[in-house]
């Protein structure tokens, strides 16, 4: 299922490195039982087998409970300003492509303040592996509106009930153009590993949604997806190539019905022909599971989308490269001073 | 004043006549913004240049891109000041102003001296243009112009009939006018014409039609001033003594750009500049963006914020980081510079300032942004200031801001400004290896590093940019613990460091040159400008002490910190003049630090300082006055 290319672009093995050495020294000051501790130990167990040189990673992030993520990664990180993380994780990319760099932001820093950022990096195809944790509420903040927050949702800022329509973190991504669109659960673990290697083999822009649960502000968010008793049934896996089939029996499927899907039950085991095939390089199909969501669907877990387009640092380089050819000699700052037109004053 | 055309009695016309010899002379080409002034203007100034004059230039363009033709909105400019003598500034009053239409006209004729030559394109002068400008009769028929001595150009009709024959449209016909015009010029100032005629070959060279077209325009003007005896006379003005050398005409933006190209070959770094466009200093990115040859990457953002952040991140990333803009970009780059400033890494933030507050004056000057560089941010927040007094020291001081941003690990402001940018003087093209050496920061062995272990001299904390095996670490907004650099809430520690970081931009004081003084050491005046005034207070200065005044000045470069001298010369002086175009913003600055009574004169219309204008402030406080 992987792409060919997405695999060229891993430099070298360096030396054998483990999950320790992605620890830092300093004490994680989340709460008890946040979701954020999957993630983190979910991303410091990866790290080690992509062969790259610890030095080489750069974890950037914005504001909030999911931004404090660089300072317990034992790598070069920054912890920016509200929203502004994609930006600098721009600069630094383009800047040093030789890089690996991650933006560890979440619903309100990336999709408020920050979204216009998100947007562009996307559209730009900045080599950032984004991991954007939605628990659709502010929790730094202590129990605010998010732009992922249900509407008519209480919360400390909305007593009365939330006016505002959701964002829809897939489909905002899926129309920045970005190359690379997946969502997984911060409990789901295995799948979580699997959608984050690929994220991190990725060549261009990669975002991931991660269903995070704020214990504390929004305990529960994401039950009716992550609990176990009816995540199957509330679920679908997108494998590229694969028809969508859900269920804990395996009986349920998502077929077309002229443009819009539907929900198809069968006998396990015997699913009908016409069921949709997930196919990652399909914008309309992206689309329109984007737009899948309970109660009518299952919601869709996985990779959306994953395409190969030229990352920005190399469109940068390539200008770069292209001008020195063009110029043929080795660039002479006391040509560029004396510029075209010049007259000489004689003593 | 000496800087004024001195014109001798009037020669009998002849042919060929000879040139008679002025000193000084200011020209103002003004016409709509799609009538080709800027670029009329700036052939001439070659052209000058070439012929060896000292000279000064200012661009005066609307912020309508288009405004409706032939109205007021829509009127640009171009004055050029050239001279045998030293110029300093582009001119108090046009000597000759070329009016392309009666909007044109209606804008400048206020500004052109008496006894001034006005040249006007009659055939513009057609009702539906007068009414347009509110001139219920022509100026041209009505005896209001009677102060100046009035050529009257049918210039789109002369123009045309130079170009019969050729395969032209109306429109291309009358595009060519302001050749026409540039041609009567340099008869009138006898200007080389060579140059001009070169640039259009290489301008049009994809259509030989229109190279022939907007050369024979050029020569049919020129022929035309000279046989048709319309002048009367004609001028010359001699080379300026001016230090020998290899010269290059250059503007402000040119030179700032350009000065970052240097100080990225000098340093070793790859430059980045994250920037977003903004008038007057999206040149800056049109310029540094044709030079990638250099490495230089250049970055149009989707917002300020993100330019600037983009930088930061270069800058962590190891590059000399920089990013562009005016005040409306520094206001909303405020949090980012902030956060350059708690993480201690280099960076250039180049504001090129123009009138405010808000969207205000786009396209016009001003100095008040100088307290937004100082304080516009949250908490204890010091960033040392810049200023470049010309448009060549753009050059100077973008590099020294370069070189300082990374000595002492800081952002550093450089506070252009839109006549810096726009104006163009010649400059002394520098020898590239004698360009001052750029100091970094100590890096200890990698078991010894910690982020903000200071290196002793200059405070700075060293620099290691991602890559390095045995540095990482991590930095951020939160408040630093000293030395270690991790997060840290402890009050002695945020105070250690609020302290620490105002060291450190202090500690830059060593770096700046000793002041130099316009006059005497002692006196009764001393006149204190920054920036773009300093054309016209030097003059100002210069003509004062040649009228027996006790009178003398200094500029500063460096704003923050202040010269290390600044009070031992202040307090030689009975009274401090600060000059300014605001309300008073360094005024306030020298009045709390020195604790003085300095008087402030101040200009706030979105143009720079008359050399007359500086004069009478200083004769306000001199005493005695001019007869």
């Amino acid at each position: 299922m992987e792409n060919k290319e997405e695999l060229t672009a891993l430099p070298a093995h360096g030396p054998m490195l483990t999950r320790k050495d992605f620890v830092s020294d300093q004490m994680v000051r989340w709460c008890p039982g946040c979701g954020d501790f999957a993630i983190l130990a979910t991303v410091q167990k990866l790290l080690p087998s992509l062969g790259i040189p610890r030095e080489k990673y750069v974890f950037v992030s914005g504001i909030g409970c999911s931004s404090r993520f660089p300072y317990y990664m034992n790598t070069y990180g920054f912890h920016s300003i509200h929203g502004r993380a994609p930006t600098l994780a721009t600069g630094l990319k383009c800047a040093r492509p030789d890089l690996q760099v991650w933006v560890i932001t979440g619903d309100g820093d990336g999709l408020s303040i920050g979204g216009n950022h998100l947007i562009h990096a996307l559209r730009k195809n900045v080599d950032l592996k984004i991991l954007l944790f939605n628990n659709r509420i502010y929790g730094l903040t202590k129990g605010q509106l998010s732009p992922t927050s249900e509407f008519g949702k209480k919360t400390k800022s909305t007593p009365y009930g939330s006016t505002d329509q959701p964002i829809n973190p897939i489909a905002l991504a899926l129309a920045s153009e970005a190359t690379f669109v997946g969502r997984v659960i911060d409990t789901d673990l295995a799948r979580f590993a699997q959608v984050l290697e690929r994220a991190a083999k990725h060549k261009g822009s990669a975002l991931i949604e991660i269903f995070q649960n704020c214990i504390v502000f929004n305990d529960g968010a994401w039950n009716e997806v992550s609990d176990k008793a009816t995540r199957d049934e509330n679920n679908v896996d997108l494998i590229h190539g694969q028809p969508l089939i859900f269920g804990k029996n395996r009986d349920k499927g998502i077929r077309l019905n002229g443009f819009k899907p539907e929900v198809v039950t069968f006998a396990p085991g015997q699913p009908p022909k016409d069921l949709l095939v997930h196919d990652e390089t399909s914008a309309p199909l992206a689309y329109m599971l984007a737009h899948m969501e309970r109660p009518d669907f299952p919601t869709p877990q996985g990779v959306f989308r994953s395409v190969q387009r030229p990352a920005l640092h190399e469109l940068i380089d390539g200008q770069i490269a292209q001008a020195r050819k063009a110029s043929g000699a080795e660039p002479d700052l006391q040509a560029l001073l004396r510029g075209s037109e010049t007259w000489t004053v004689a003593a | 004043m000496s800087d004024t055309q001195t014109q001798s009695a009037k020669a009998a016309p002849r042919r060929p006549q000879p040139a008679q010899e002025v000193e000084s002379v200011t020209i103002r080409f003004a016409g709509d913004s799609g009538d080709g002034i800027q670029l009329t203007g700036m052939q001439f100034t070659t052209s000058t240049a070439l012929a060896g004059n000292d000279l000064s230039t200012l661009p005066d363009y609307p912020a309508e891109i288009r405004a409706p033709v032939g109205t007021l909105p829509g009127v640009s400019g171009y004055q050029i000041h050239f001279s045998s003598r030293e110029v300093l500034t582009p001119g108090d009053a046009p000597d000759v102003l070329v009016a392309m239409n009666p909007a044109a006209l209606k804008a400048n004729i206020k500004d052109l001296k008496k006894g001034g030559i006005l040249i006007v394109n009659t055939d513009a002068f057609t009702a539906a243009n007068l009414t347009k400008v509110q001139y219920a009769k022509s100026p041209l028929e009505d005896g209001s112009l009677s102060d100046f001595r009035v050529i009257s150009v049918e210039l789109s009709r002369m123009t045309g009939n130079a170009l019969a024959g050729l395969a032209l449209t109306k429109v291309q016909v009358e595009r060519c006018k302001n050749f026409f015009a540039l041609g009567m010029m340099y008869w009138l100032y006898d200007r080389p014409m060579e140059a001009t005629l070169n640039w259009i070959e290489k301008k049009f060279k994809k259509t030989a039609l229109l190279v022939e077209a907007n050369q024979k325009a050029l020569h049919a003007g020129n022929a035309y001033a000279e046989t048709a005896e319309i002048f009367g006379a004609h001028y010359s003005v001699r080379k300026a003594p001016i230090a020998p050398g290899v010269y290059r005409n250059i503007t402000g933006n040119e030179a700032t750009a350009l000065g970052m190209i240097a100080a990225s070959q000098k340093s070793g770094l790859d430059l980045w500049l994250g920037t977003y466009p903004i008038t007057p200093a999206s040149d800056i990115l049109h310029e540094l963006c044709k030079h990638k040859e250099f490495g230089v990457k250049t970055f149009q953002a989707e917002d300020e914020i993100a330019a600037i952040g983009s930088a930061i991140g270069a800058s962590f990333a190891g590059h000399l980081a920089a990013t562009s803009t005016s005040g409306p970009g520094v206001a909303l780059k405020s949090e980012a510079i902030g956060l350059a400033v708690m993480t201690e890494l280099p960076l250039v933030i180049i504001d090129v300032q123009r009138g405010g507050p808000s969207t205000g004056l786009p396209t016009k000057t001003e100095q008040a942004d100088l307290l937004q560089a100082m304080y516009g941010r949250n908490g204890e927040c010091p960033v040392p200031i810049l200023a470049p007094a010309t448009p060549a020291e753009c050059f100077s001081m973008a590099y020294e801001a370069s070189r300082l941003a990374i000595k002492y690990m800081t952002p550093v402001f450089l506070l252009s400004d839109g006549y810096l940018a726009n104006g163009s003087e010649p400059w002394l093209i520098p020898d590239a290896d004698k360009l001052a050496a750029f100091e970094f920061p100590t890096l200890p062995e990698a078991d010894k590093y910690k982020p903000y272990l200071r290196d002793e001299r200059t405070l700075a904390r060293p620099w290691a940019a991602p890559g390095l095996s045995g540095y990482e670490h991590r930095l951020g907004g939160l408040e630093k613990q000293d030395v270690t650099g991790n997060v840290s809430y402890d009050p002695d520690n945020h105070e250690r460091m609020v302290r620490l970081r105002a060291a450190k931009v202090n500690k830059i004081a060593q770096d700046i040159p000793a002041t130099q003084i316009l006059g005497a050491k002692k006196g009764k005046v001393l006149v204190i400008g920054w920036g773009s005034t300093y054309g016209a207070i030097t003059a100002a200065a210069r003509n004062a002490q040649a009228r027996g005044q006790s009178v003398s000045s200094i500029h500063l470069r460096h704003l923050n910190p202040l010269p290390p001298d600044l009070g031992d010369i202040i307090s030689q002086f009975e009274h401090v003049l600060i000059p300014e175009m605001n309300m008073g913003q360094l005024l306030k600055i020298i009045r709390a630090k020195f604790a003085i009574n300095a008087v402030g004169l101040n200009k706030i219309k979105g143009q720079p300082f008359k050399i007359a204008e500086v004069e009478t402030g200083i004769d306000a406080l001199a005493g005695g006055g001019r007869n």
